[in-house]
């Protein structure tokens, strides 16, 4: 349960961070708060020949509230996005689904862009920058660009970032004034990774919810109909695609995905 | 070998040490600096027993690179003591309600609920459960180790009336 060596970067500015990843290019891999990477590397899944380690960047870790956003920083550590108090106002989603990230002691060192680039299938917060329509600001030593959520997460444990970019923060976009919103899950022991989940977000008569641990990424449901009890749960069964693993089988899921679905969308109503 | 120097205290002391950068937290603390209270069951962020606090927070020190912690205060089980070198109060506390049997888990959830007490003054029994909820311990069965976050918020409230009288 050793990792492998590997060659270890640590860069003092966001510039020389650029600069490192643009000439190691697909050899390097980030290492931000090390809570998916250090395990899987111990576990001899991952063996990056580079990490450049990104905690000593100082400028990284913001949140800032402003009208209509909350931009999270690549360093921002969970904990912090969870207690941020204008975040909570702004968008009390976030911290409803912070909360059931991991434990505490994970959550003061796992990164919330990290989360998001690690891109696990059962993760609750790809799940909640769906709902809120965010984007992910990727930068490297050659420029800038901005990737929306649904094409963010293009696989199990893979998400749209290339070689050589940094995902310098996360926005997640204020939902009208009047939303209410939810996430519900089942975990085999508190502060598990979900077997399934559900976030849901209703505003001016429209309903969209997101569940994770049925398919290859969160899957964004949009609801016309929220009101009907079978046009939900036709749109739902459609839209995933469970599998069998070691937690729970496909039907299981199915299942859970049906019942947190309702009560999500009656915390809500 | 490669190694990379970094530089960190830990429990005051500050070190300056060479490590492999695949040197995990916890193997730096154990093997270079002998500082065996910290244990490591799992080895992948799910037990607990090898927590220890980074700038005042619980970290898994298995989930950790020793190299990213330059600059850091770190704080482990030997460090929870009191001024005098005696038990700690959260020490105190689970030896008077016997909340340890193998004492395998023990040191995690000592630096866990010493943290914890920092802003949690007078836990409830389901604060107190909450709190150690990311600790596994496979003797106790929980109940006097909740017992024991309670008392040690009592030893602790005492310790700081203590100072201000
Ligand atoms: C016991 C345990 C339980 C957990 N339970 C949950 C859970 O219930 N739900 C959940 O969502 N998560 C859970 N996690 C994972 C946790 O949330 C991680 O912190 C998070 O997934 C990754 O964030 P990180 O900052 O630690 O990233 P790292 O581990 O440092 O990196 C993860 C991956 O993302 C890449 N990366 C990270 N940041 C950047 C960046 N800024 N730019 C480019 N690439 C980047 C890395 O190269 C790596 O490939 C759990 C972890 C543990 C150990
Ligand atoms: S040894 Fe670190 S959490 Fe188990
Ligand atoms: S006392 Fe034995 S594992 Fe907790």
């Amino acid at each position: 349960m050793k990792p492998p060596a590997f060659a270890y970067h640590r860069p003092r500015s966001l510039a020389d961070a650029l600069d490192v990843l643009a000439r190691l290019g697909a050899e390097a891999k980030v290492l931000a708060g090390g809570q998916s990477l250090v395990p899987l590397m111990s576990m001899r899944l991952a063996a990056p020949a580079a990490l450049v380690d990104v905690n000593h960047v100082p400028g990284l870790d913001s949140v800032e509230v402003t009208a209509d956003r909350v931009v999270v920083g690549a360093l921002a550590r969970h904990s912090r996005v969870e207690h941020d108090p204008e975040a909570y106002d702004a968008v009390p989603l976030l911290r409803r689904a912070l909360l059931l990230v991991a434990h505490p002691t994970i959550r003061n060192r796992g990164t919330t862009v990290g989360s998001l680039v690690h891109g696990d299938p059962a993760a609750e917060m790809p799940a909640v920058l769906c709902l809120l329509d965010g984007f992910v600001t990727l930068r490297s030593a050659s420029g800038s660009r901005d990737v929306p959520a649904d094409a963010f997460f293009t696989g199990p444990m893979e998400s749209d970032v290339r070689p050589g970019e940094l995902a310098v923060s996360a926005t997640f976009r204020r939902p009208p004034a009047g939303s209410r919103s939810s996430f519900l899950e089942v975990s085999r022991r508190h502060g598990d990774y979900a077997v399934c989940g559900v976030g849901a977000v209703v505003s001016d008569g429209t309903a969209r919810v997101a569940l994770i641990g049925v398919g290859a990424g969160p899957v964004l449901v949009p609801l016309d109909e929220p009101d009907d009890p079978d046009r939900v749960a036709a749109a739902v069964d459609a839209a995933i695609e469970p599998e069998d693993d070691i937690h729970a089988t496909a039907d299981y899921r199915r299942h859970l995905a049906q019942v947190l679905t309702r009560r999500a969308l009656a915390e809500v109503s | 070998m490669t190694t990379v120097p970094v530089s960190f205290s830990v429990n005051g002391t500050p070190y300056d040490l060479h490590v492999e950068p695949r040197r995990l937290l916890s193997d730096a603390l154990r093997h270079d600096l002998r500082l065996t209270g910290t244990h490591v069951g799992c080895e992948h962020g799910v037990c607990g027993a090898c927590t220890v606090l980074v700038d005042g927070d619980p970290v898994r020190s298995c989930l950790l690179f020793a190299v990213t912690l330059d600059g850091a205060e770190i704080t482990t089980v030997e460090g929870c003591c009191a001024p005098s070198g005696g038990m700690g109060p959260v020490q105190q506390a689970f030896h008077e309600c016997h909340a340890l049997q193998c004492g395998f888990c023990t040191p995690g959830f000592v630096t866990t609920v010493t943290a914890y007490l920092c802003d949690h003054r007078d836990p409830t029994r389901a604060e107190a459960r909450e709190a150690v909820s990311g600790n596994l311990c496979r003797c106790t069965g929980y109940v006097n180790i909740v017992s024991a976050v309670q008392r040690a918020a009592e030893l602790t409230a005492g310790l700081t009336a203590e100072d201000r009288s």
